[in-house]
């Protein structure tokens, strides 16, 4: 699983479900509706200056707070490739891995030295970053994930 | 094996589990709250027809209830009739409580059981010796399905709290100050047991506030070993046994524990953004308050509304400051009704609203304006929480609250207790 050319959006420590899907928009369930609202908690530009397939970087106790699955289906649907964070909190981090977003925690991730709008590179199976020509290493996830996530998540599973 | 261990063992058939391993286990009670259609409409994508165990299924009506706009009553009329269709007779409606309290009260937790639900304050159940845990809507579309999940065995971190509690300081600022100390983050995927001679002591209703903000900490679960005073306040919603009777072995090796002297403890707040923001309500003195709420599954029990009511009794909130009461639950507003506290309340000056989630997440019932500062007993105070991004949340116990609705500004309830 490769996600290639993806434009880095940072963000900082504990950014919870609330900046990631503010409570006032818990009500909908469309999808699509869902999506306009991504990161407006922690930025309301977000969701208009992002572009499809880029890719979240950010610190510690990423998704914590609420269990809301729109926090998910949120980054989703605008189209973000990946999250990648020194950790993560626990509801979140399964939420994605049901519907087959990679979350990828990296511990020693400022040592990679990212930068908001640069261009990476991601070799989910292999564990390699690419940026600026460097290559950085990390724990991929375990390989049943991986399949998981290739599947669609446990949805695509289910149906097969 | 700890007791949380031996309850995932007995509930996945396996007679021996440790931490990190990954078990398969069946689970004994499931709800669903009114944010979660998604729950319904996963369901059916998952190719359900079905659910696996009905009357082991709840859905509680709390936080858009009653329904504040076509939108959520829309939501609330699919659950409605999917209850109806799955034969799913545990449908608590608007106005019964927050689900975990609504839970309790209505006998579906009993010590060792295993309960999971859509919100992430479940870690509450802690309190009475249940593995309580939150999950997403696609997690518990499965449980319906299936009536199983699969869990990381969790570590168990251990915190104990020792001593006797200060006048005016209730378990929300010990918990404020533990989690002030230890940060957000330090329990992620782990479970928080609490003990010590002040949990010994603390009521039920304020160990259930030790429970429900170690999600706050980043919990999976929290735990209290059930005692006597577990027994005799299930008593009252009719559980009698444990569903498991479990203890940890004394070879139990705990993942980390932190002491804490509470006789040290002062009246804490979290300061607006974060509630690892540790300050002691005597240092925030003076700030003029907008308005202060009492209320949620963290600070809405006959405790706390009894805590405001004692100082609020024949005196009147500040003008230019509004206090909202949201009971936990209906079980909570009769009782607080039938001890006059709602009475002494209402003639103070405060606001009650329907038994639920009120405003805690910026959804109705008193969500905030740009501009505005609000006090709360609730859990949270991240940016944008109660409404406004531009709004500041300060979290409280119920003392201080009352306290400061008395002068409108950040108060220390101890100025209060010695007039």
């Amino acid at each position: 699983m490769k996600i290639t050319s993806s434009l880095v959006y940072k963000f900082g420590n504990n950014i919870d479900t609330d900046q990631i899907y503010p409570g006032r928009y818990l009500e909908l369930t469309d999808h699509e509706e869902i999506g306009r609202h991504a990161m407006e908690g922690a930025d309301p530009t977000f969701p208009s200056r992002f572009k499809k397939g880029g890719i979240i970087v950010a610190g510690t106790n990423f998704g914590c707070g609420s269990s809301r699955e729109h926090a998910v289906i949120t980054l989703k649907n605008i189209g973000v490739a990946a999250v990648l964070a020194k950790s993560f909190a626990r509801i979140f981090y399964r939420n994605c891995i049901n519907l087959a977003l990679p979350a990828i925690m990296i511990p020693e991730l400022d040592s990679f030295g990212l930068e908001e709008g640069q261009s990476i590179d991601l070799d989910l199976a292999r564990g390699v970053l690419t940026s600026n020509g460097v290559s950085h290493h990390f724990v991929p996830l375990p390989e049943d994930i991986l399949e998981l996530i290739d599947r669609g998540g446990v949805f695509a599973l289910y149906k097969s | 094996m700890h007791a949380i261990e031996k309850i995932l063992a007995l509930a996945s058939g396996k007679s021996q589990v440790s931490a990190g391993e990954i078990v398969t286990a069946e689970i004994d009670v499931a709800e669903v709250n009114d944010l979660y259609l998604q729950v319904v409409k996963s369901f059916y994508e998952l190719g359900g027809t079905e659910v696996k165990f009905p009357d082991r299924t709840t859905f509680v009506f709390d936080h858009y209830s009653p329904a504040p706009t076509i939108k959520a009553a829309d939501n609330h009329r699919q659950m409605r009739e999917f209850c109806k269709k799955m034969g799913i007779k545990a449908l608590f409606d608007i106005g019964k409580g927050v689900c975990h309290q609504v839970l309790i009260e209505s006998g579906f937790v009993s010590p060792g059981s295993l309960v999971v639900e859509t919100d992430s304050h479940t870690t509450t159940l802690g309190a009475l010796g249940a593995f309580g845990t939150g999950v997403g809507a696609t997690d518990m579309a499965l449980i319906l399905r299936n009536g199983s999940l699969w869990f990381r065995v969790p570590e168990v971190m251990k915190i104990v709290l020792d001593g006797e509690l200060k006048p005016g300081v209730m378990a929300k600022d010990l918990i404020l100050h533990v989690i002030g100390k230890l940060k957000q983050d330090c329990a992620i995927y782990k479970c928080v047991e609490f003990a010590g001679s002040a949990v010994d002591a603390m009521s039920i209703d304020e160990r259930l506030v030790l429970c429900n903000m170690s999600v706050e900490m980043g919990a999976k679960a929290a735990y209290i070993q059930p005692d006597e005073k577990t027994y005799a306040y299930l008593a009252r919603y009719g559980i009698q046994h444990a569903k498991r009777e479990v203890f940890t072995d004394p070879d139990y090796r705990y993942s980390a524990e932190y002491h804490y002297d509470v006789g040290t403890i002062e009246p804490s707040t979290a300061l607006p953004g974060s509630v690892d923001n540790l300050a002691l309500v005597r240092e925030q003195e003076g700030i003029h308050i907008d308005q202060i709420f009492i209320g949620t599954c963290t600070g809405g029990r006959l405790n706390d509304i009894e805590t405001a009511a004692r100082i609020l009794r024949g005196k009147k909130v500040a003008q230019g400051t509004r206090l909202v009461v949201i009971p936990a639950s209906e079980v909570v507003f009769k009782q607080a009704l039938a001890k006059g506290y709602v009475q002494t309340l209402v003639e103070a000056g405060a606001v009650f609203s329907t038994p639920g989630c009120g405003p805690c997440l910026g959804a109705h019932e008193g969500v905030l304006a740009s501009g505005e500062t609000c006090l709360t007993t609730s859990s949270r105070n991240f940016p944008g929480r109660m409404g406004s991004t531009e709004a500041k949340i300060y979290v409280v116990s119920p003392a201080t609250a009352a306290a400061s609705a008395l002068s409108g500004t950040i108060t220390d309830p101890r100025s209060n207790l010695s007039k």
